[in-house]
């Protein structure tokens, strides 16, 4: 990157260390730290929407819709997260893969699964195995996105649906006596009211999400934990850098930056959840209302 | 090969007894089930231990939590923010790589020559994070039981002349073990599902001994067929789950047998949460 850095191997001390950590690989490295942003910007929404409608179809009305709702809510509970993550990505490559087996393949005749196989013609793969590494890249962060969004969308279906219930049903019932439907119950007096009582457990989620975004290392993505380890383990003289094994330093920043992460979470949802409880008729806002006087 | 033959080859697969080479091709369910369920050995003695021992340390750290004393609180207060506010995934990975970096040849204690290798090994070294890691929730977990123990309790205990050890250990600590059991039920359940995690963190399987998760990744590898071996794995982990609520729910039973039946507190199953 600078022109000094042109031969390691011949320079000292705090030059070296610059050089080293502004080498190629190094630039990928914090590269990937931005990775892992992007997966908490995009999972986050995702997972609140996929949530909202998983718990809207729990209280359905529908059976069949009600019970795919409850279904989804009750998915995480007592199996470990990480079996979905494993699970997920192999189903939805081979799911995709199918899929598009069936779209563009001329030879339909031969069966997917062939023995300890799984078959499907050149045409079909995604991506095809022309595509660049950055597609492959994309790829498979988009499928660990498609898996992270699943996985936490039921645990916030779980967190909303028990807001939804812990709403006083009172309110409910003076809103239908008012002569509102369903919809605008739903709309004008539920929805509003349940934040107060989700915001606990999803502020919970959030800090949870942070601390399984190294699991990306495990669906194949080039994450941190990909990184420090590729970066840390011993570097022969045959290096530009050569040094013994350093990965124990490499995890402690890493750990560092996830400290860092929960502790600036942490400020800002308190921030959050003290501007939403002013005013409010529950404990905290009275123990605010309180602290004024 | 019957599926009794399966059974007694790869029962006990997972800490080395039984058949040496995993099997290669021709998967049956019941290899599946068997080898599998093998590897679910591993995930008790994991979780078992380590709340076992995280139990004491908890206590001891819940303690130290609410001491006056800014040297006992303090280094407490930051060994649970490091704990809970990382990645169980990096403390794993990071253990390994210190745990590694201790000389191979031992360490010299006067006199006496301290192997350090078996420090390594899944067994010893994944145990040690995962009591560090359970040790810090729950004591977070008793913490917050410790300060909502009712006022009234703690003044009547006085009252009766009861004070200092005496009024802890017979008033304060079962006050607070009764307040905190649903939740260290739910830390236990998140516990034994995060043992899962540790043949995926650095710790090397040797010879293929993992634990169950490792055994099902090693068949949705080797067939392309994730839809078998997962599900065998969430069933495994479903049964064991219920097993811990119906043990933790029996101390439960015991910890409010003096109350009233209405104002027992239930254990509710909350969903798991990765760590």
């Amino acid at each position: 990157m600078f022109a000094a850095c042109a031969d390691p191997k011949a320079i000292e001390g705090l030059t070296w260390a610059m050089c080293y950590l502004t080498s190629g690989k190094h630039l990928d490295f914090y590269g990937s730290f931005a990775t892992v942003l992007l997966l908490l910007a995009v999972t986050a929404p995702v997972a609140m929407a996929l949530g909202f409608g998983g718990a809207m179809a729990a209280r359905s009305q529908i059976a069949p819709l009600r019970w795919i709702g409850k279904a989804y809510t009750a998915m995480v509970r007592g199996v470990p997260d990480i079996v979905y993550f494993l699970f997920f990505v192999i189903a939805l490559d081979q799911g995709i893969e199918y899929l598009n087996h069936l779209r563009v393949c001329d030879d339909l005749s031969q069966p997917v699964f062939r023995g300890l196989e799984f078959h499907v013609c050149a045409e079909a793969k995604v991506p095809p195995a022309t595509a660049s590494p950055f597609t492959f890249q994309a790829y498979s962060f988009g499928l660990a996105v498609i898996t992270f969004a699943i996985v936490f969308g039921a645990f916030v279906a779980n967190v909303i649906y028990g807001a939804m219930q812990a709403v006083p049903r009172a309110q409910l019932e003076t809103a239908e006596a008012y002569g509102m439907s369903h919809g605008q119950v739903f709309r004008r007096v539920l929805v509003p009211q349940m934040w107060t009582y989700a915001l606990p457990g999803l502020t919970n989620l959030w800090m949870i999400l942070i601390k399984a975004t190294p699991l990306l290392f495990l669906l194949s993505v080039k994450d941190i934990v990909y990184y420090a380890r590729e970066l840390g383990g011993t570097k022969t003289q045959a290096y530009e850098y050569p040094h013994p094994d350093w990965r124990l330093y490499y995890f402690l920043g890493l750990l560092v930056f996830y400290l860092l992460m929960t502790k600036l979470s942490e400020i800002v949802l308190t921030r959050i959840a003290n501007r939403l409880s002013k005013g409010q008729a529950t404990a905290a806002g009275e123990a605010m209302r309180k602290a004024a006087i | 090969m019957s599926c009794w033959e399966t059974f007694t080859d790869y029962a006990l697969r997972s800490i080395g007894i039984g058949a040496k080479l995993l099997p290669k091709a021709d998967f049956t369910l019941c290899q599946q089930f068997t080898l599998i369920g093998s590897g679910l050995i591993w995930n008790v003695y994991f979780g078992a231990l380590a709340l076992l021992f995280g139990f004491f340390l908890a206590n001891a750290l819940a303690l130290a939590r609410i001491a006056h004393n800014p040297w006992v609180r303090k280094p407490a207060e930051w060994f649970v923010f490091v704990f809970r506010g990382s990645p169980l995934f990096i403390q794993f990975f990071l253990a390994y790589e210190m745990l590694v970096m201790l000389p191979r040849t031992g360490i010299e204690v006067f006199g006496l020559t301290l192997t350090s290798s078996w420090l390594t090994k899944a067994w010893a070294g994944a145990l040690i994070v995962l009591f560090l890691n359970t040790a810090a929730y729950s004591a977070e977990i008793f913490y917050g039981a410790l300060r909502s123990i009712p006022k009234g309790d703690l003044e009547a205990a006085e009252a009766y002349g009861i004070t200092g050890w005496s009024k802890f250990r017979r008033i304060q600590w079962p006050t607070m073990l009764r307040l905190a059991w649903p939740s260290y039920t739910n830390e236990a359940i998140f516990l034994f599902q995060s043992t899962t995690l540790v043949f995926f963190s650095g710790f090397p399987a040797l010879s293929q001994q993992g634990d169950a998760l490792y055994y099902a990744n090693y068949f949705a590898d080797k067939t392309f067929n994730p839809f078998i071996p997962y599900p065998i794995v969430a069933a495994y982990f479903v049964l064991l789950t219920l097993g811990v609520i119906w043990l933790f729910g029996r101390i439960n039973r015991h910890l409010n047998r003096h109350l009233p039946q209405n104002i027992r507190s239930r254990i509710r199953l909350r969903p798991q949460l990765v760590r």
